[in-house]
């Protein structure tokens, strides 16, 4: 039943799951940071900043990621030129793929960030100002520190998603796992044991993130 | 008050609107069983593969596979109107049949040893081989031309597949999610070439905004027998199906099909297949 498995090897069943993975934790990690300065923008006190904050999330987060992920591959790469230094397109793919998760991705983690800022109480800004603090070492040193404790639980929601999103970058030829999936599809006819294998798969992946990270949330959790 | 009479209407609407598509979905399923009484009979075709299968915007079909469709049809004793033409991607093919949502499917369905074991077959009715699409002026001739050079298909079908594993395996392949998106890329020089089935490039090809654009390399990389899907084990029907397709054959209407639909794009079609005579 399961006999077909072996014939694939570009990708194989684990290779293209490693993909998955791969780009999963370059954009997660990408998106954390690219998140976190968006938030810093949204709470600073420069209108430009606050605007360009606030632009951004609720354009971004609004547009379909197919979109934005097929215009990266058709808009960027085909009509701009912006092809991140790949001239193989499967490295080009790649990238592609994960700057158009970040970009998406960090919307939402910028938003779950903020909500985060607002648990700190506002007597600790005001604590730290009266003790000479700028806004950057604030931010730094004491909001953020309190923020991202507090918002573990919402992140992991985000990482879950952003796990399955990745699914999407197949539509510009990414080797992962629902590119294996649709030539798996095309060539077997057995639709509904292919998908059991790779919903299972992605089940691997997400249940023990969010296990652990449910875990590292109420250990970390700010008792008030 | 005023916004509680506004939600209280707004509630109404929805309760109405609900009840409304809940008649509607009624009726839907009552016309759906009685096509299988014999009033119509409903075939899946592809909506998005032109020359082939295309659903317009005007919501009528054309193509090739819609010509040998509409005639299989008749010989059954249908009419045009008597059709339902739905749409089946290459993913559910099998399960539409098996579940009979459809009672027959012509969609580019290329008969293989996999599929037989899910499915019965007619046909086959049309023999395509992978091929190339170029712009006009390109100098690709040979498969072995296309190292180094960027090609492009879609994400998982077996032109893909084969290109990598066996023709080109130094080609840049550039897979995109639909073969628009290839044209897209082919005609802004991104890639130099498209591969799939001839049939499907001579579709794209012959549609009028890229009419003189794109030329066939002409090449056969592999054999494609396209046959007509029927639920496994209705032997009945692929017999009726087999005869309706030698009858298309013999009185021409498969040659004025291939013509109308393939013709502005250089095909050189083959002749018409032998009713279960399978090209390897």
């Amino acid at each position: 039943m399961f006999d077909f498995l072996s014939d694939y090897n570009d990708p194989s069943l684990l290779g293209a799951f490693w993909m998955t993975v791969k780009l999963t934790a370059v954009s997660g990690l990408g998106s954390l940071i690219w998140g976190t300065l968006l938030a810093a923008m949204r709470v600073s006190p420069v209108p430009l900043m606050r605007g360009f904050g606030t632009a951004y999330v609720n354009i971004v987060r609004n547009i379909p990621l197919t979109v934005i992920i097929i215009f990266t591959s058709l808009g960027l790469a085909d009509v701009f030129g912006v092809t991140l230094g790949a001239s193989d397109f499967k490295v080009q793919g790649f990238r592609l793929a994960i700057l158009g998760l970040v970009g998406y991705t960090a919307a939402f983690v910028c938003e779950a960030i903020r909500s985060g800022i607002n648990t700190v109480p506002m007597g600790q800004a005001e604590a730290a100002r009266a003790i000479g603090l700028t806004f950057s070492q604030t931010l730094r040193l004491i909001i953020l520190p309190q923020a991202f404790r507090s918002v573990i639980g919402p992140l992991a929601n985000v990482l879950i998603a952003l796990t399955k999103n990745t699914t999407v970058a197949a539509a510009i030829g990414v080797a992962e796992a629902a590119y294996l999936m649709k030539a798996m599809i095309e060539n077997e006819a057995q639709t509904l044991l292919i998908g059991a294998i790779f919903a299972f798969g992605f089940v691997v992946l997400t249940l023990p993130t969010g296990l652990f990270l449910g875990w590292l949330s109420k250990r970390l959790a700010v008792k008030r | 008050m005023k916004l509680r009479k506004v939600s209280a209407a707004a509630a109404a609407a929805l309760v109405l609107s609900i009840t409304a598509t809940a008649c509607g979905g009624d009726g839907d399923s009552d016309s759906g069983s009685g096509s299988g009484g014999g009033d119509k009979i409903k075939i899946g075709i592809k909506y998005d593969q032109p020359g082939l299968g295309l659903k317009e915007p005007d919501g009528t079909f054309s193509g090739f596979d819609v010509d040998v469709a509409t005639y299989v049809a008749k010989e059954l004793g249908y009419d045009a109107d008597q059709i339902d033409f739905v749409e089946t991607k290459s993913a559910d093919r099998e399960n539409a049949l098996a579940r009979g949502d459809v009672k027959l499917i012509a969609a580019t369905y290329s008969i293989t040893d996999e599929r037989k074991q899910k499915v019965d077959f007619a046909g086959p009715y049309l023999l395509a081989h992978q091929d190339l699409l170029v712009k006009t002026d390109s100098d690709i001739t040979e498969a072995t031309d296309l190292n180094g050079k960027n090609l492009c298909s879609v994400v998982g079908s077996t032109s893909a597949q084969n290109v990598h594993d066996d023709f080109a395996p130094k080609a840049n392949l550039k897979e995109n999610s639909t073969y628009s998106e290839c044209i897209s890329s082919l005609q802004n020089g991104t890639v130099d070439a498209l591969t799939t089935d001839d049939s499907i490039l001579a579709g794209y090809a012959a549609q009028a905004q890229y009419k003189g654009k794109f030329k066939l390399a002409g090449l056969k990389l592999s054999n494609e027998n396209y046959g007509i899907g029927v639920k496994k084990g209705d032997t009945e029907t692929v017999n009726k199906v087999n005869a309706a397709l030698e009858k298309m054959v013999s009185s021409k209407a498969w040659d004025k099909a291939v013509a109308d639909n393939f013709g502005p794009a250089n095909y050189k079609n083959e002749p018409a297949p032998k009713i279960g005579v399978i090209v390897k």
